[in-house]
């Protein structure tokens, strides 16, 4: 283990994969990635794009996260969904985030979406699917809105209006029969909520609320669990134990000393 | 992940695996009291990440006495419960009485062990009053292996359900409460109390088993006969 | 057999009131055959930070070791401690470093930040974190611990009744589970305390006098 950052040793680290196979060939099996069994959708309206998730992260047949974020930034005119490993997701944007950032440092320039995509299409194909994220990528650039998907192989649709994950039948099936060019943005937000209802309601991957995100000229509008259709009722009874209940074989206590200003500390007075 | 068909279908090998069941999800549970006996099953039928309906009641009333409430693959659980109906139909018939709970809790662990070399994909929980008016709970494996118990969780969400039960119905692990040991058939729990612990069972579960939902079905069967309620779960 | 299911484990981190609590239990097992039942999985970070690890025994220790070293590094480094919220990342690219040949833990971290806010959080076994603002499980009885922290948890408890509520929630879970149980340790942070309890959980006692009886009375039945 090396204190020092090597910049030319980041990546994957393939230490334990030998390891981990042996452990296989004797009968072990490895464990399941939280997956986001999804429903991610975007459309493009007058002004610009509307991007929309559900909330649902599962393990199996078990929800694991009920109100994670799905909608990843990527520049400040330009966020992404993310279906599949939640991991993988969660951390290709992250990196493709940073690389734009450093991007627009070097060149003073907006970043363009098109260069997010070809970056993410390139890295996930030099991975040949084993980063199995699904995107769709979308933002507003000098050259207008975007709106792309992009498969865990690394192949890319530019359409203007897209789903993605497990409920996108659902949700296209609302898209297809509601989705016109040129719509007004309420509309299309609407449009969009509709779709992730379809898929938080009728796919059980999905659930949850519907995460928002509309992007115009200039402007990002973020509206984190725009719909809450999902609250849970009241519980019956409460189910506070009184105190002494459980029983308790040792208790140990460890005090923690708070250090403030103006103590022991300051030497200056 | 997402994979793009083959453009050779032939290429790919096909193999004809007979697999005749499925797992259509779904939970029940039952709490037997010192008066009555309380099934509850919600009623959402999925198959995969697909909800085939909302609405598919799974727990059936047998008698003014007995209730079965069931839960894995839906054919196997409806031809089950035909079943059971189509016997103590014949037995009234003979006897001219009705078959009492422990007697159908008998003839159900028969005609599962039946079929012990291709079983009906069935978990069954058999529940209602007993000769003593006191109420009962028989779970039953696939095979008809089954006991009697104070209370039991059976199906998608059973894993959720049962420690929950263990500790708010039977009292385990908590000092100064009465214990509600395994050789006991009934809890002490009031009615009331037994049908919140059921409800907030079943909304908990909903939260986190992406299986269960939609709505829940009360069965609770006194001296008087059997109720029936419906309450909503959440639909997501 | 999932590798995951190997030496078995149960951890759960819950939020109360100006605290958080994290508790797992203390089973050490090859498979069926329980090996030690005092085997610690949950370790401290900094005075006010710890971390359960779930999953693979001879990972939990190694990583263990591996996050003392990163967070000593750290420390040198940035002459601060780490919050619990740097900590999560910090674990969560350890994990993720390593998505193609995984260590086989889910991590749970529980803390108390600069601004004693609680934070907890708990992530798969490639590094996906889940923050959560109630309470996060890992584990094999983690079935059985979603459905008592779902029903049993409520906002705002007190780090005494927190205390009850993780540790029943804990110890009615690992009850039905074969893979972990034997024991159980509950540790409650404050912003001036970290109290830790040993629990007596589902195990014979021959110190206790009625064991005996009871061990007769069972052999009769």
């Amino acid at each position: 283990m090396d204190a020092r950052i090597d910049l030319n040793n980041i990546g994957f680290d393939f230490d334990l994969t030998k390891r981990n196979a042996g452990l296989e060939a004797n009968g072990a099996t490895a464990p399941k990635a939280t997956k986001t069994g999804t429903t991610i959708v975007g459309l493009l309206f007058k002004d610009g794009l509307v991007l929309g998730a559900d909330t649902r992260a599962t393990e199996g047949p078990i929800v694991a996260d009920k109100n994670c974020e799905k909608i990843h930034y990527i520049a400040p005119n330009m966020y992404c969904c993310g279906a599949g490993t939640a991991a993988d997701t969660e951390f290709t944007t992250n990196m493709i985030s940073s690389q734009m950032e450093l991007h627009r440092m070097s060149t003073g320039r907006e970043s363009r979406v098109v260069t997010a995509m070809t970056l993410l299409k390139q890295y996930l194909f030099r991975h040949q699917g084993h980063i199995s994220a699904a995107l769709v990528l979308g933002g507003f650039d000098v050259t207008g809105p975007h709106l792309y998907t992009i498969y865990p192989h690394g192949s890319t649709d530019k359409l203007p209006y897209v789903t993605m994950g497990s409920g996108s039948l659902a949700a296209m099936s609302i898209f297809e029969s509601r989705w016109r060019s040129d719509m007004e943005r309420q509309e299309a937000i609407d449009l969009v909520k509709d779709a992730i209802e379809a898929g938080i309601f009728n796919d059980l991957g999905s659930g949850s609320n519907v995460d928002v995100c509309v992007i115009e000229k200039g402007k990002v509008d973020y509206l984190r669990n725009y719909a809450r259709p999902n609250e849970r009722a009241q519980k019956e009874q409460s189910y506070k134990f009184p105190r002494g209940t459980t029983a308790v074989l040792k208790t140990s206590i460890r005090d923690l000393v708070q250090v403030t200003e103006d103590t022991a500390m300051d030497i200056s007075t | 992940m997402h994979v793009r068909p083959s453009t050779h279908p032939t290429s790919q090998a096909k193999e004809a695996a007979f697999s005749p069941y499925e797992d259509h999800g779904g939970t029940n549970l039952a709490i037997a009291g010192p008066d009555y006996c309380l099934l509850a099953s919600d009623t959402r039928q999925s198959n995969g990440y697909n909800i085939n309906t909302r609405f598919a009641p799974k727990t059936f009333k047998l008698s003014n006495k007995s209730v079965l409430a069931t839960a894995g693959c839906q054919p196997d659980c409806a031809m089950v419960t035909t079943r059971v109906k189509q016997s103590m139909l014949t037995y009234k018939h003979n006897h001219n009485k009705e078959m009492s709970t422990s007697a159908i809790a008998q003839m159900l662990s028969i005609m599962l062990y039946q079929r012990r070399f291709f079983p009906y994909y069935d978990f069954n929980i058999l529940g209602g009053l007993d000769e003593d008016g006191k109420g009962c709970v028989y779970s039953y494996d696939a095979v008809g292996s089954y006991e009697r118990v104070p209370c039991s969780a059976f199906g998608s969400a059973s894993a959720l359900i049962q420690p929950f039960l263990d500790n708010q119905v039977r009292n385990k692990n908590q000092l100064g409460k009465p214990k509600v040991t395994e050789f006991e058939p009934v809890t002490p729990l009031p009615l009331a109390e037994a049908l919140r612990i059921c409800k907030d069972s079943f909304t908990s579960a909903t939260e986190r088993d992406i299986y269960t939902g939609d709505y829940l079905q009360i069965f609770i069967i006194t001296r008087e006969g059997v109720e029936e309620q419906i309450h909503e779960l959440k639909k997501d | 057999m999932s590798i995951m299911e190997y030496n078995g484990a149960a951890v759960v981190a819950m939020v109360g009131k100006n605290c958080v609590a994290i508790a797992s239990d203390t089973r050490l097992g090859q498979q069926a055959m329980t090996i030690d039942t005092n085997f610690q999985k949950v370790f401290p970070v900094t005075d006010k930070t710890m971390i359960g690890m779930a999953g693979l025994a001879t990972d939990v220790l190694t990583l263990r070791d591996r996050f003392r070293y990163k967070v000593n590094m750290y420390k040198l480094k940035e002459e601060r401690t780490i919050e619990p919220q740097t900590f999560a990342h910090m674990v969560s690219a350890a994990l993720y470093e390593k998505r193609f040949g995984p260590y086989f833990i889910e991590p749970v971290i529980a803390g108390m930040d600069k601004r004693n806010q609680p934070f907890i959080c708990s992530m798969d076994t490639i590094g996906c974190i889940n923050f959560a603002k109630d309470f996060v499980v890992a584990g094999n009885a983690g079935g059985g611990l979603y459905g008592m922290c779902e029903s049993l948890w409520e906002p705002d408890l007190e780090p005494e009744d927190l205390f009850e509520t993780i540790s029943q929630a804990l110890l009615n879970a690992v009850d039905r589970n074969a893979l972990s149980g034997w024991g159980a340790v509950v540790h409650i942070i404050t912003p001036d305390q970290v109290i830790t309890r040993q629990l007596k959980s589902r195990m014979l006692d021959w110190a206790d006098p009625t064991v005996k009886d009871k061990a007769v009375r069972y052999t009769r039945l």
